[in-house]
């Protein structure tokens, strides 16, 4: 974000709520988070959902459309903690190196 | 935003919610404290305002010129987020009554690390409890001021290693057990207080909105590991907030109105508490305790931890 004076609001307010939007952590990672959908339980009937509820960043993006559901990872911002893949109850996910 | 008249506990409800904090914060990698605002935000009820003590999670989620806080949110000193929270609900009863807010009742949640709540804004939660507005204080307990550089607070555990309690030939860490806030809270008849983990998230959501549907203040005690000043892996802090609840660390209870004790059923259905041991091996903080000549320290951290608990038991009726 590179603004001209004039054009920053006005005492260096912050008027858009949840802009860090636009601020990339997926630089960060050392290890990247691979998923399988195999043995994934959200693939398969739209349960568990454990790494999307603990992921600290929001990475994790499970779809659900037309009755069919769908996973994905955010890798703009995910940091690789590899939390997503410590809880994992089926061992779908594995972090591999970048 | 919108209001829900039940908490998000499933995962299809949880999806459909409105994220509290969005991507993009500069948390460390592996921490469980934004996995604890996001648990918040399923507990959320309608209308909300955070106030927020200086700690980690201030600092890092609200960068210049970058904001991840998707709902209204006040930064205020280390001492004061509780007096400030105060000040926040007063100012929206008069502006509501003078007909210059939407709102007749807006929920307000102060948010406090454990130096910003053990040590230094005791005194203005205190105050606060005293006074008895409708504030929801939690505190995200991490150990110690981890923002700062990991110096010791009110909330690090016996035999932690920090940057102002170091473990060496004479000293094995902090030497003090650690100060029970909980207990202290509820000795002051407030009518709702918890300890949660991020590890149980439906017993976390489940409390959180107990504690906002309360007349009065509510103290929501929240653990949170940190795999920088613990050293411990990123990828083990949800694994380790359980562990902080099976070792006996941090159990599950509620106190309701400074008198009735009921242990929640993650501490309930322990058969018996895990050694300490497998706690400690976890992270890098903990492993001078190793040593042959701290044997005996530790010996006495696991007789205190086994005391406290009976101690709780007792409490509960169990």
């Amino acid at each position: 974000m590179s603004k001209k004076y004039d054009e920053i609001p006005i005492a260096g307010n912050i008027v858009e709520p949840g802009n860090s939007k636009g601020y990339l952590t997926g630089g960060w990672r050392a290890k990247k988070p691979i998923h399988k959908d195999e043995t994934c339980l959200w693939i398969k009937n739209g349960t568990c959902g454990l790494c999307w509820i603990y992921c600290p960043d929001n990475s994790v993006k499970l779809i659900e459309k037309d009755g069919k559901y769908s996973y994905e990872y955010d890798y703009d911002y995910c940091k690789g903690c590899g939390i997503c893949a410590n809880e994992c109850p089926t061992n779908s996910i594995h972090m591999e190196d970048e | 935003m919108v209001e829900y008249d039940k908490p998000a506990v499933a995962i299809k409800e949880m999806l459909k919610r409105d994220q509290v904090l969005s991507a993009g914060h500069r948390m460390c990698a592996g921490c469980a404290a934004p996995t604890v605002v996001k648990l918040m935000g399923m507990a959320l009820r309608g209308p909300t305002i955070v106030c927020e003590a200086t700690g980690c999670l201030e600092v890092a989620t609200t960068i210049y010129p970058y904001t991840a806080w998707e709902i209204p949110w006040i930064h205020v000193a280390f001492e004061n987020a509780s007096a400030v929270a105060s000040g926040v609900i007063e100012a929206t009863k008069a502006m509501y009554a003078k007909g210059n807010y939407a709102h007749e009742h807006v929920d307000v949640i102060a948010i406090g690390g454990d130096g910003g709540t053990f040590d230094i804004g005791f005194g203005s939660l205190s105050g606060m409890l005293e006074r008895g507005h409708d504030i929801v204080y939690m505190v995200y307990d991490n150990g110690a001021y981890q923002n700062t550089g990991i110096q010791r607070s009110g909330g690090t555990l016996p035999g932690q290693e920090t940057t102002t309690s170091w473990a060496g030939k004479v000293e094995p860490g902090k030497r003090q057990k650690k100060k029970p806030l909980t207990e202290i809270v509820a000795a002051h008849k407030i009518p709702y207080v918890a300890t949660v983990s991020p590890g149980y998230q439906r017993d976390f959501i489940t409390k959180f909105r107990k504690a906002l549907e309360v007349e009065g203040p509510a103290f929501i005690h929240a653990y949170s590991p940190c795999p920088r000043g613990w050293r411990s892996e990123t990828g083990r802090s949800i694994e380790l907030s359980r562990l902080a609840v099976q070792t006996g660390i941090h159990p599950l209870y509620e106190v309701i109105d400074g008198e009735k004790y009921i242990m929640s059923g993650p501490s309930k259905r322990l058969k018996e508490l895990t050694p300490m041991e497998e706690y400690w091996k976890t992270q890098g903080q903990f492993k001078h305790l190793f040593k042959p000549e701290w044997e005996e320290f530790r010996k006495q951290i696991q007789v205190d931890i086994n005391h406290e608990w009976e101690l709780l038991k007792k409490k509960c009726g169990i």
